[in-house]
């Protein structure tokens, strides 16, 4: 049931942990000179370099949590991930509350490094440890009536400072299409770089769907809904005209607020270069799911 | 009024141009944090520059805004700084310009293509370009040539400017957020004041 999907990087291409661990150190030793910035934005266009895990774990968009970048990374310790349990209902043969392990209990945990592309134009590389979301859906049992899947984040409105300023209109929802989930690029991430998921990445479990823009990607999910209906998405609620149900990485249509026809990979320092941003956020194979669909219109 | 008068004996030793060392020791400041990726500039420093730089820029107008009704309600005289405020405020939302030009879009044809398709960025370059002729007079020369009810006139343009600067913040950031809020919410307060107030005196008049 594994690797269905094969990756075009493999694990040589992951950066070993002593290296990324040393690379700031590495960094603060030349920055000085003002140069690594250019020369780092000028390679950040070639080679699919991942990120460090400092970068990943300390640059997140997490409201829950505050809306600043570093406020994930500052407030998140306070989420309690542990004991951990899924609603799985709606339209599947076997509903009912699971605990995290016995969900995945059986299922083969997979090394995914893929590009992920966030709305507000920039974008990491995450070598990601998930379990492909068909997989549970499978163990689940979906019903034949069931067209689209709807998750849930957890709300510990006392752990989650973000939750009491109601920043949007927590709990946070998301959903796909049921073929965009069975995709074997969709993947239930619970690891970054072989380690368990950091609380601000969306610990202890959660989407990550590569070629949409990172906002899909719904954090510490509590609850898996199969349903015939599409479900409602936190940021469609919130502006409709701006956010999507698909939301699918494109370069040619704008978000109306800001250009999406390019991106800034981080960790390319001050003088970073933008790169131009790839339909589907680089992953082509997924095409096949929208034929006959106008997708400047179905944003 | 006998601690207005202590504050305003302490600060009358203090120079105006105080205000432009200070305002440039911090814009270095940020950018060597930026540079070498220190504190909040770990992961992004470009977009947390351009940030750093344009809240600076809001604080400074609320603080040069804040001058006249202060002197009026409370009686403490920070008159002779306010041109250094805004000066430097100025020099804050050209910094924040450059950094977004040069550092983020790093475009000529993106810059207009930015100005021109995006509202808040419309809104934002709009108050900028009104900020300019404001900065090229804040100089007793232009007083003396223009004439100084001609002067006063032209730098009312300091209230569109700095409301629409509020409204460029409250119209970038995405979802219900408190701060941009608050600036706009202060600015139009300040600014409401001088009629107010204005309104009241011609009624006694």
């Amino acid at each position: 049931m594994a690797y269905r999907w094969t990756n075009t990087l493999t694990k040589a291409d992951i950066t070993p942990k002593a290296a990324y661990l040393n690379r700031r150190q590495i960094l603060a030793g030349t920055i000085g000179l003002g140069a690594i910035g250019l020369a780092g934005g000028a390679s950040a266009q070639n080679a699919l370099e991942p990120n460090t895990l400092e970068e990943i774990t300390s640059y997140n968009n997490f409201y829950e949590f505050g809306t600043g970048k570093s406020d994930p990374a500052q407030n998140a310790h306070q989420l309690v991930t542990s004991p951990w349990s899924i609603k799985v209902d709606g339209m599947v043969d076997n509903p009912g509350d699971y605990a995290l392990d016995d969900l995945l209990s059986g299922l083969s945990v997979e090394d995914r490094l893929y590009r992920f592309r966030c709305v507000e134009a920039w974008s990491m590389v995450i070598p990601w440890n998930g379990i492909e979301l068909a997989d549970i859906l499978n163990k689940v049992g979906v019903q034949s009536s069931a067209k689209y899947v709807a998750f849930e984040t957890v709300v510990q409105p006392e752990n989650m400072i973000g939750v009491q300023r109601r920043v949007l209109d927590f709990p946070y929802v998301e959903g796909l299409r049921l073929d965009e989930a069975m995709h074997p690029l969709t993947i239930m991430a619970t690891g970054i770089y072989d380690e368990p998921i950091y609380n601000q990445n969306g610990a202890p479990i959660r989407l990550v769907v590569p070629w949409k823009y990172g906002f899909k990607s719904i954090k510490s999910i509590v609850r898996i809904t199969l349903t015939d209906q599409e479900p409602p998405t936190s940021w469609n609620k919130a502006n409709p005209r701006e956010y999507g149900f698909y939301s699918n990485v494109n370069p040619t249509v704008d978000h109306p607020r800001w250009s999406q026809a390019s991106e800034r990979r981080i960790g390319g320092g001050l003088f970073a270069a933008r790169q131009d941003t790839l339909m589907f956020n680089g992953y082509p194979e997924v095409a096949p799911l929208y034929e006959g669909q106008d997708l400047s219109v179905d944003i | 009024m006998a601690v207005a008068q202590t504050i305003n004996g302490a600060l009358r030793r203090v120079p105006a141009w105080t205000i432009y060392i200070v305002g440039a020791v911090y814009a270095v400041w940020e950018f060597w944090r930026a540079l070498n990726q220190i504190g909040p500039y770990l992961v992004e420093p470009i977009n947390v520059l351009e940030r750093a730089y344009g809240e600076i820029a809001l604080i400074l107008m609320v603080v040069g805004l804040t001058v006249t009704p202060l002197r009026n309600w409370t009686g403490v005289n920070l008159i002779k700084f306010r041109r250094a405020i805004g000066v430097t405020a100025f020099f804050f939302v050209l910094a924040h310009f450059l950094v977004f030009a040069i550092l983020d879009v790093q475009s000529v044809s993106r810059v207009w293509e930015e100005v021109v398709k995006r509202p808040y960025v419309t809104v934002g370059m709009v108050s900028f370009l009104m900020l300019i002729p404001l900065a090229v007079t804040s100089n007793n020369l232009s007083v003396r040539k223009m004439g100084a009810a001609a002067w006063r006139k032209m730098h009312k343009l300091t209230y569109p400017a700095a409301i629409l600067g509020a409204v460029h913040y409250l119209w970038l950031v995405k979802g219900f957020q408190l701060e941009p809020i608050i600036y706009l919410i202060v600015i139009v307060g300040l600014v409401a004041s001088r009629y107010i107030t204005f309104q009241r005196k011609r009624q006694l008049a």
